[in-house]
């Protein structure tokens, strides 16, 4: 299969590889470069565990080629802390119980983060309509809404 | 930053609702799944071909192609298996040696250098198959002259509360009769009889089940899985390949989501009879979302006749039940919740008379097994409705009847067993007055109408008599502390609840305790299965001795140091203390390297190590005919949910408008973790009530993805979730706990339906109550009006 070679960034990084045209950027990015916070749910664009942001617009990397990245920007889970300090979002998480299994976490950080960005005072409504595409087996979503609800009136 | 420090409290942190101590690695991406795990170069992918046909024989397996294929290392077939496998009735093979039994079932495996390799190998494998007439309902398979799919049911290894009958389809035949049902009949002034249906569902983790496995040269294995069970798995895989449970070796990181589904065997085994064949490589067997809907574990079906009789005062003189489950090709697991839903059959109430069968049938469906609840989510579907329907016939509040039925501490239960001290009474009390219960609402619309309806519920951990837990505690020099344990974090809590106890029956802060994660078959204790709601409780008894055995020690050492009774000295945030002579030293100066004696006569003490252990002593068996015994369980944690709701009735949709959830959890370790699963049970149990069923037609799944499959998201849940919490202690159970893992699913099903039926006037008797199925339930009971 032909390659290709793209540069991008990950979480500010500078990376370039190599790739298949048929590899997905999931892939790529836990598969290839060991970043793994970002998660397979269902590689269909159907659970939302594998968002990440891709020029700051959130995208299901399963469903992107690896190939499309070249020259953006990525950020993942690992990302969102900024010099050793949580993202509000993470600190909200944490404080309502955000998480129980965690395995939907990553997606959904990513998710909210891009929500409020550009919506810094969504309404309850709002945040569930972000978050759609998200699935969650565990928590109910309540505790989920209110860390985001939280972390947004923090200025996050 | 760290999150737990700043909520820690002190001097106990029991009650409290400190922050989980797995969050921080959750939110950063930390958290490490067992497919995140790395294995470098030599890592090989297994895949697996699978039957297509529900019930067949397989005449001829050729792999000889698929090994041609550049990149193909090895393959598997049914002669790679040695012997059956399975928990309670040991009925499957890991790959199937003559006979598929459902869409899926294991035939072949194809090991290669890359997954996209290994899916091409597996369509070159090529397979005969003799199709045989399958069994696609229960009601047919318990029929005689129906296709039998184990004619050998009678040479299985079967655990001896397990009752086969070999020459049927019946896997298991639990039996419960009491008193003289069909005597009382005639002394009930109402009879409501009723059939219920309960359709198969998935769990959906959102983790799909993976595992990798690898075989040293020397022939020992390592497995990394996605496990409620590492202990089962290692124990039951090296019983299945005749091997020692000392060269096995289970590794299991988080859980992405189990609910059951990552109890006992299933991909697991696989894997490691691929990796047999390429010794040295790592294996990687990964579900697909499309096989994890129909290749591991799904809930069984369930047909419910149910019969109940009450007199014009609202006490329920007899019951009769017969419980018929679709519980797929092989029974290994799904056997006991056979017996569990039998020896529940009643609910939680108080019935003089009671007859019961629970047959669990073999038929050529995907394997049935646990799954949040055991059974009882399955049987209060029916239980609850047919309870509303006789208060119906009576006349009376649903609440009234219930009060004057339920269960209390003290009165005898449906196996003879004395019920312990329950708080269920207060339960039906403060669920039902936090949504107003006898108030009418007015609905938001005209063509909507509001509807509100309980359901009470009761659920035993199902377990052998004798399922064991252990733990250890070990300080560090910093007099920190490493904690053992065998039981799993999949997402309930388990080790921010395990922290807590440790660190108050030590005495340290909240933070100085450290899980010993993740659970290694190899250093960590044994602990039967994270199944069944048990480990705050049994876990937690094993894990307060530990600290105790620590704690003794310190507090012998000390004491001989200070020339004091051991009883005058305490363990307090870190410090050693004694009440009389006032001293004090911390516990950093000697839980590693003891204190010197006076005098330089030498040292005293060591390294501190702890260790405790927990298992029932009390439990006994059931008489075989009458299902009657002095004490078949541990405790049976109970509860209820009571929903408020507006239906359209132009759509058929379902709008949850308030859920009270209350639960008798004996005592709450961590609050906050209980409500939070509280409101996740009540949204996953809302999602099977309305959205959920694993469409199979003749044995062929129709919906194996998230756009056919729906399960609740973030717009589907109720407006409002009021989680209560009830205390009435556990004798047993540390500070009193029991478990509430599973059992806010387990009401609110029928808490939804009696809802519905409120609003509307109709009765929907099979889940889920899709708005199709309501809309079309409307325009019928229209059309009859
Ligand atoms: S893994 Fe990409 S949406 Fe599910
Ligand atoms: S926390 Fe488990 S899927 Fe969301």
């Amino acid at each position: 299969m032909a390659t290709h070679k793209i540069s991008f960034n990950v979480n500010g990084i500078r990376e370039t590889a190599e790739v298949p045209s048929n590899m997905t950027l999931l892939t790529l990015l836990r598969e290839r470069l060991a970043i793994t916070g970002t998660k397979r749910g269902c590689d269909t664009g159907e659970c939302g565990a594998c968002t990440v942001l891709m020029n700051a617009e959130p995208v299901n990397s399963c469903l992107v080629l690896a190939v499309e990245i070249d020259g953006t920007d990525i950020v993942t889970v690992e990302g969102l802390a900024q010099d050793g300090q949580l993202d509000p979002l993470q600190e909200a998480f944490i404080q309502h119980t955000g998480v129980q299994c965690g395995f939907c976490t990553p997606g959904i950080l990513i998710a909210a983060r891009a929500l409020l960005d550009r919506n810094s005072k969504p309404s309850r409504r709002e945040i569930k309509d972000a978050l759609r595409g998200n699935l969650c087996r565990c928590t109910g979503y309540t505790r989920i809404i209110d860390a985001i609800q939280e972390a947004a009136e923090v200025g996050g | 930053m760290d999150a737990v420090s700043k909520s820690h409290v002190f001097p106990s942190p029991i009650g409290e609702s400190v922050t989980r101590v797995d969050a921080l690695e959750k939110v950063t991406g930390e958290a490490k799944f067992t497919d995140d795990l790395q294995f470098g170069a030599g890592l090989l992918y297994g895949q697996v071909v699978r039957s297509p046909h529900p019930h067949a024989i397989i005449k001829r397996v050729d792999v000889s192609r698929a090994l041609a294929l550049p990149g193909v290392r090895a393959a598997v077939t049914g002669e790679d298996s040695d012997d059956h496998i399975g928990l309670y009735l040991k009925d499957r093979y890991i790959f199937c040696r003559d006979r598929v039994r459902f869409v899926g079932d294991p035939v072949a495996g194809v090991i290669a250098v890359s997954e996209s390799i290994a899916d091409e190998a597996c369509r070159l494998v090529e397979v005969e198959y003799e199709v045989l007439e399958p069994v696609l309902d229960p009601l047919q398979g318990v029929q005689e002259g129906a296709p039998l799919l184990h004619p050998d049911l009678g040479e299985y290894v079967v655990a001896d509360f397990i009752d086969p009958k070999p020459g049927t389809n019946i896997a298991n035949h639990f039996k419960v009769r009491k008193g003289d049902v069909e005597a009382a009949w005639s002394k009930c002034d109402v009879i409501v009889e009723c059939d219920f249906r309960v359709p198969h569902v998935q769990h959906v983790p959102l983790e799909t089940h993976v595992a990798v496995a690898r075989v040293d040269q020397t022939g020992k294995i390592i497995l990394w899985s996605s496990s409620q069970s590492p202990f089962a798995q290692r124990n039951l895989i090296a019983e299945a390949l005749n091997m020692s449970q000392s060269d096995i070796r289970v590794i299991a990181p988080y859980v992405g989501g189990g609910f059951g589904s990552k109890a006992g065997v299933s991909v697991e085994g696989t894997a490691v009879v691929m990796a047999r064949k390429v010794p040295g490589h790592p294996v990687k067997m990964r579900l697909t979302r499309e096989e994890e809907f129909y290749c591991a574990f799904v809930r069984q079906g369930l047909i419910a006749r149910t019969k109940v009789g009450a007199k014009s005062d609202g006490e329920i003189l007899a019951m009769k039940t017969e419980y018929y489950w679709d519980a797929g090709a092989y029974t290994e697991y799904g056997v006991n919740i056979t017996r569990a839903s039998g020896y529940s059959s009643t609910g939680p109430y108080r019935i003089p008379n009671v007859h019961a069968d629970s047959y669990c049938v073999y038929t050529n469906h995907p394997v049935g097994g646990p799954m949040r609840g055991f059974g009882m989510p399955e049987i209060h579907w029916g239980i609850e409705q047919i309870m509303d329907m006789v208060a119906d016939e009576l006349g009376m509040d649903k609440v009234a009847f219930r009060l004057k039925n339920c269960l209390r501490g003290g009165d005898k239960n449906v196996t003879g067993m004395t019920m312990h001290p329950i708080g269920l009474a207060e339960c039906i009390e403060k669920a039902s007055k936090a949504i107003n219960w006898g108030e009418k609402a007015p609905a938001s619309a005209p063509h909507k109408r509001r509807g509100k309806g309980l359901a009470i519920m009761w659920k035993a951990p199902a377990m052998p008599p004798n399922a064991g837990s252990s733990a250890w505690v070990r300080f560090n020099e910093d007099a920190t502390v490493s904690l053992g344990i065998g039981g799993q974090e999949i997402g309930q809590g388990s080790f921010t609840v395990a922290t807590q106890m440790a660190a108050a029956t030590l005495g340290v802060p909240l933070d100085w305790i450290h899980i010993s994660a993740p659970v290694d078959t190899k250093y960590s204790p044994y602990e039967w299965q994270t199944v069944a709601s048990r480990l705050t409780w049994s876990m937690g008894n094993a894990i307060v001795q530990a600290a105790e055995d620590a704690r003794r020690q310190i507090l012998d050492i000390v004491a001989a140091y200070w020339d004091e009774d051991p009883n005058d000295l305490d363990v307090k945030d870190g410090q050693v203390i004694s009440f009389k002579s006032e001293n004090a030293i911390p516990l950093k100066d000697m839980v590693v390297y003891g204190l010197p004696l006076p005098d330089d006569q030498g040292w005293h003490g060591g390294p501190i190590i702890g260790h405790g252990n927990f298992m029932p002593t009390y439990i006994t068996s059931l008489d075989n005919e009458t299902g009657q015994g002095q004490r078949a369980v541990v405790h049976y944690t109970t509860g209820c949910q009571a929903v408020d709701l507006e239906v359209d009735t132009e759509t058929g949709q379902i709008h949850l408008l308030r859920v009270a959830s209350a639960f008798d959890v004996g005592k709450a370790i961590n609050p906050d973790q209980v409500r939070a699963q509280m409101e996740g049970g009540v949204v996953q149990g809302a999602s099977t009530a309305i959205l959920e069923c694993l469409q199979l037609k003749d044995g062929v799944p129709q919906n194996p993805s998230f756009t056919d499959y729906r399960i609740a998201t973030s717009v589907d849940i109720p407006d409002e979730i009021i989680p209560i919490i009830v205390e009435v202690p556990q004798d047993d159970g540390p500070w009193g706990a029991r478990g509430v893992g599973e059992h806010p699913m387990v009401p609110t099903a029928p808490a939804i339906a009696n809802a519905v039926a409120a609003a509307l006037g109709v009765r929907i008797l099979e889940m889920p109550m899709t708005p199709e199925k309501v809309f079309l339930a409307i325009q019928e009971k229209l059309g009859e009006a």
